[in-house]
């Protein structure tokens, strides 16, 4: 059986919990044993929040460590940047594109990092999307995380349709189908 | 089969609750706590409310279990304090229907003023302490809880800790089990705590103690796995996970009940393998306790008593390195901020100009400590804004705190703040508190409190006047005023402080974050008329960002269209507009 880590990161507010509660639950759905692991409390107020997702035969521990990653899913640069030292050598980073700037880049006491996507692929397999402009095509700037999610979905794995009957689950009835289709927007990108 | 599903480590205590048959559920928000009240108020054979503290929810459980039904009682580490008055002696009461109380601690500080241990306060209350590893256990060990609390005839104390209680995991749905009701009956030895009937009770926790001490090396919530004999673990919770994780092959003893702890089975486990690791998180409170039996065990001189554990954490104690070698990139810290359209910026924003220090309290509003607002100076725990200003304006004197206010939120001040503002009446402080009144509690994630109007399961009640209520117990002065109205506050800060008058502001805008707003404005700045100064800039909303060529964008997914920043520019570069 296979064993597979992911990890999310983005700003709080991003709604990284829902993208890794999709994602455990398609794991779960295919028997799987799964762990997430998620932060609440202050950290969500605007500040880098992360969550795991491990599945496997058997999991114990709920997060991922440093140099263990299959899977970084990023929803904002910077966060991609600071978090790209838990990938695996082979691991894959998907990045939204997106920049917002912290405090300290807006009080002027740190600069916001330039090319970063660029930095990052030297060193990793790294797909991007700009999440927030095909979402808005598609009638929804509120629904990129499907669209990242989508992305990500094609390097996780499990079939299109399992992706989909959990989606359909998960969010909320009146949006199944904006965010169905934002899914299928990242995954036949 | 038995339905499988994923829960939160949370949920899953919850669902325990519930399947336990609970009857009676009390409690305050915290973090990581939180979430459990939420999930077990779905559940309509369960009465769950939202108490103004958890000294209150305590009482509440300790009521309900006298009366003869299950109940519980849920808090975080630093809530246990406050309800700490009503365990001592609960702990020598007894139980009649079984009563638990779950702590959640925070090793890591996700989001807590201190990392205290639940499991030293167990052991000074002489109160039993279970602890969990994963969300099965979680459901699992709480109806064990309850089991024992009847059977051992005291409260049982269920720690969870950050990691175990944000953690999801797979569990195995049970049933609701209805527990008949137990009889009352009078019993003055037992229930009325004078100090005849407590002498008495106290020779009855310290049988108890041992009795437990004895029983619990047979309890089916430890376990013990004998693989090799060189190198074994004792260890509980969350970081037998990481034991799990790095040393598969070592013998471990895990241990469900981490107070009294099961002398014999570890001294058995101590006779089986030559190398002994204690692998606890926070205090060594396993490890003391093993060693002043007079073996000699490894624990605290490897591993630290700050902070959340990890695999890689014993990794490198063990083995000197890290499993991976990974290669950290420099990144501009990103701290937690007030959200754009937050009330507390508002308010936050006219004490900056005034030069104004602030006794802080506990909430969203701490972060009012740090740049480029900057006006809290002190943070200790719930309900201190308002008294350490007093005990300033007693040290110092009034010319000392003319330039000072305690701030503090609406659902704290209803916790432990109303009695700190009974003592500035009492004692004639002439001080200022702020009230930043957002109608929610607003940090934990929006729950009810007792001047919200609503119940946590929904239901309409009365709700608190905040400014009568101040006034009932006699302060002088009470201003309520639009938290957005920085011009008005700002007037209305200014007399207060340089006032005689002990003085209670409410300023009143309800948080970004609750749901059901409508926010019909948006703010948009004019590049043209922007001279660069930098005013909006300061009040430090994430929405607003300066350009490379000086101006300023207003980023219009995340402006809420409060309007503080037009307010504070001089040249009518910010135009709040309809969406």
């Amino acid at each position: 059986m296979d064993k597979l880590n992911v990890m999310i990161v983005g700003v709080g507010g991003q709604g990284t919990l829902l993208t890794s509660r999709i994602i455990g639950k398609v794991a779960l759905s295919a028997g799987y044993d799964v762990k997430i692991s998620e932060v609440h409390g202050m950290a969500q107020r605007g500040g880098s929040v992360v969550t795991f997702v491990r599945y496997g035969e058997n999991v114990c521990e709920p997060v991922v460590e440093e140099g263990d990653a299959d899977i970084l899913i990023a929803f904002e640069r910077l966060e991609a940047l600071r978090y790209a030292h838990f990938l695996k050598k082979d691991g894959v980073l998907i990045v939204n594109d997106c920049k917002i700037d912290p405090m300290t880049v807006v009080i002027g006491a740190n600069q916001y990092p330039e090319n970063i996507i660029e930095t990052l692929k030297d060193e990793h397999k790294v797909f991007s999307i700009d999440g927030a402009s095909v979402a808005k095509s598609l009638g929804n700037s509120k629904v990129l995380n499907s669209v990242v999610l989508g992305l990500a979905a094609k390097y996780i794995g499990f079939s299109k349709e399992q992706w989909l009957s959990i989606i359909e689950k998960t969010v909320p009835s009146k949006t199944i189908e904006i965010n169905e289709k934002a899914f299928l927007a990242g995954y036949e990108n | 089969m038995a339905e499988k599903i994923i829960m939160l480590g949370n949920e899953a205590i919850a669902r325990g609750v519930y399947e336990a048959g609970v009857k009676v559920s009390s409690a305050y928000p915290g973090t990581p706590s939180t979430e459990i009240s939420e999930s077990l108020a779905k559940y309509e054979e369960v009465y769950t409310e939202w108490a103004p503290n958890e000294k209150v929810a305590a009482e509440v459980a300790f009521g309900a279990s006298f009366a003869g039904v299950r109940s519980l009682a849920c808090m975080k580490h630093v809530g246990l304090n406050v309800a700490s008055d009503p365990l001592y002696t609960f702990a020598y009461t007894g139980v009649n229907g079984g009563s638990v109380i779950v702590v959640a601690d925070d090793p890591g500080l996700a989001s807590s003023q201190n990392e205290q241990d639940t499991r030293m306060i167990g052991r000074s209350a002489h109160v039993p302490v279970l602890e969990p590893a994963d969300s099965q256990e979680a459901k699992d060990f709480v109806k064990f809880a309850y089991e024992i609390s009847e059977k051992y005839d005291t409260p049982v104390i269920l720690r969870t800790t950050t990691k175990l209680s944000h953690s999801q995991g797979v569990v195995e749905l049970e049933d609701r089990v209805e527990v008949t009701d137990k009889v009352y009956e009078r019993n003055l030895r037992k229930y009325v705590m004078m100090p005849a009937s407590a002498i008495a009770r106290h020779l009855v926790v310290e049988e108890r103690d041992n009795k437990l001490q004895e029983d619990g090396c047979n309890f089916p919530i430890n376990k013990m796995e004998i693989k090799d004999n060189k190198i074994g673990f004792i260890t509980s919770g969350i970081p037998y996970q990481y034991v799990k994780e790095v040393c598969p092959n070592a013998s471990v003893l895990k241990l469900g009940i981490v107070n009294p702890l099961p002398k014999k089975l570890i001294e058995e486990f101590i006779s089986k393998v030559e190398t002994v690791y204690v692998f606890e998180e926070l205090e060594p409170v396993i490890q003391e306790q093993i060693e002043s039996w007079g073996y000699k065990v490894k624990g605290k001189e490897l591993f630290t008593k700050q902070g959340e554990y990890s695999a890689n954490l014993l990794r490198k104690a063990l083995f000197g390195k890290d499993n991976m070698e990974f290669n950290k990139k420099d990144a501009p810290n990103r701290p937690p901020i007030l959200c754009p359209g937050c009330p507390h910026r508002s308010v936050f924003s006219v004490l900056n100009k005034l030069k104004i220090h602030a006794a802080g309290d506990i909430g969203c509003y701490t972060l009012g400590a740090v740049a480029p607002l900057g006006v809290i100076d002190s943070t200790l725990c719930m309900g201190a804004s308002i008294s350490s200003l007093h005990g300033i304006e007693k040290a110092r004197g009034k010319d000392f705190i003319k330039n000072w206010v305690a701030v503090i939120g609406d659902s704290t001040f209803l916790h432990t703040g109303v009695n700190s503002l009974i003592n500035m009446v009492y004692n004639k402080s002439t001080g200022t508190v702020i009230i930043l009144d957002n109608r929610t509690t607003g940090m934990t994630g929006h729950q009810q409190h007792a001047a919200t109007g609503q119940t946590l399961k929904g239901e309409e009640t009365y709700a608190i006047n905040l400014a009568e209520l101040c006034k009932a117990v006699g302060v002088p002065n009470v201003v309520e005023v639009n938290a957005f109205d920085v011009v008005e506050l700002e007037k209305i800060v200014k007399q207060a402080v340089g006032g005689n008058v002990l003085t209670v502001i409410i300023a009143k805008a309800p948080c970004a974050l609750l749901k059901g707003q409508k926010f019909p404005y948006k703010c948009v700045a004019d590049s043209e008329k922007c001279k660069k100064c930098g005013m909006c800039l300061k009040i430090g909303c994430p929405a607003i960002t300066k350009q490379s060529d000086g101006t300023v964008k207003i980023d219009e997914t995340m402006c809420n269209g409060c309007g503080l920043c037009s307010s504070y520019c001089k040249f009518g570069a910010i135009q709040k507009v309809e969406k």
